[in-house]
């Protein structure tokens, strides 16, 4: 489960420090080795996606596993870059365990120059029970100031 | 009347936490919805590039599929995600997100819901979802 090899942490730690998102989600890096990335999310309440149940809302799983995706796109690299997401396909399983922290192993299994090609799964304990599952293409973005015309991306960086 | 339905709605979104946490409200014309989701800081992906997080407009767009068939059909509980697809086809830069389900088809278990999400013109939107929704019905047994 988890007795796995010390991550190296700086380059998966800086990225987290650069997403807000990731930082007010708890998202943490475990690992990250050739090509592959696991994170994990604390359970934390204003992330329940169903009051009656306190199972929390996929979009959790869904940001987790799309974290996860691009970490493996880096982890591929072997350096962060400036990705986008393409497209995400998401199969949810079977509702998260209400309590427990949620993993997401990802795998980037091609890149090109351009494009990453990234699997990924989502449980709690067990890789092999998950509670979903993802498929994600990412764009990888030149430095050009191609994004936002007119709003330079000027990073606020820490 | 269509006010106590918008109502009725925000009080539902009110009550979901990840809801509050997106900050997203519900807007009714008739049993059309738009839900916004006003910019926070808290929504960036990457400081550097200044975009949602692709998992939040994911995110947002699911909880309209989900918004949009609690308007349309009867739920006892919250539809739930089977599977979605996520197209991005734009950055979403820091200001407010709109999004507007279109259920294709309603069966007695799943439902088939398209999404699509913009930000300063509806002719250009930000992404789209697809996805299955299972649906349980209205019982007089739920609390």
């Amino acid at each position: 489960m988890s007795d796995a090899p010390l991550p190296p942490r700086d380059l998966p730690v800086r990225m987290i420090d650069g997403s807000p998102l990731g930082c007010a989600l708890g998202f943490e890096t475990v690992r990250m080795e050739h090509a592959t990335a696991t994170l994990t999310a604390p359970y934390k309440p204003e992330m329940v996606g169903d009051p009656d149940t306190g199972v929390i809302a996929g979009g959790v799983v869904t940001a987790l596993l799309d974290h996860a995706s691009g970490q493996a796109v880096f982890a591929a690299l072997g350096q962060p870059a400036s990705i986008a997401t393409l497209d995400l396909r998401i199969d949810y399983m079977r509702a998260a365990e209400p309590g427990a922290a949620i993993f997401a192993h990802a795998h980037c299994y091609k890149l090109t120059h351009s494009i990453g090609f990234v699997r990924a799964v989502a449980y709690e304990h067990d890789e092999s029970d998950p509670v979903a599952t993802a498929q994600a293409t990412f764009m990888l973005i030149t430095t050009e100031p191609s994004i936002a015309p007119g709003d330079p991306a000027t990073g606020a960086g820490q | 009347m269509s006010e106590s339905a918008a109502d009725r709605l925000n009080a539902m979104l009110e009550r979901i936490p990840y809801a509050r946490f997106l900050g997203v409200r519900a807007e009714l014309a008739g049993d059309e919805m738009t839900l916004v989701m006003p910019f926070a800081e808290r929504l960036i992906g990457n400081v550097n590039l200044r975009a949602l997080h692709g998992g939040v407009v994911g995110a947002f767009m699911e909880m309209a599929a989900v918004a949009q068939l609690s308007v349309s059909v009867g739920l006892a509980r919250q539809a739930r995600p089977i599977d979605v697809t996520v197209e991005y086809l734009r950055s979403g830069r820091p200001t407010t997100s709109f999004a507007r389900a279109e259920i294709k088809r309603v069966g007695r278990r799943v439902a088939n819901v398209h999404v699509e999400a913009w930000q300063e013109a509806r002719g250009k939107p930000i992404a789209s979802l697809h996805g299955h929704f299972q649906l349980k019905p209205a019982e007089p047994t739920a609390s």
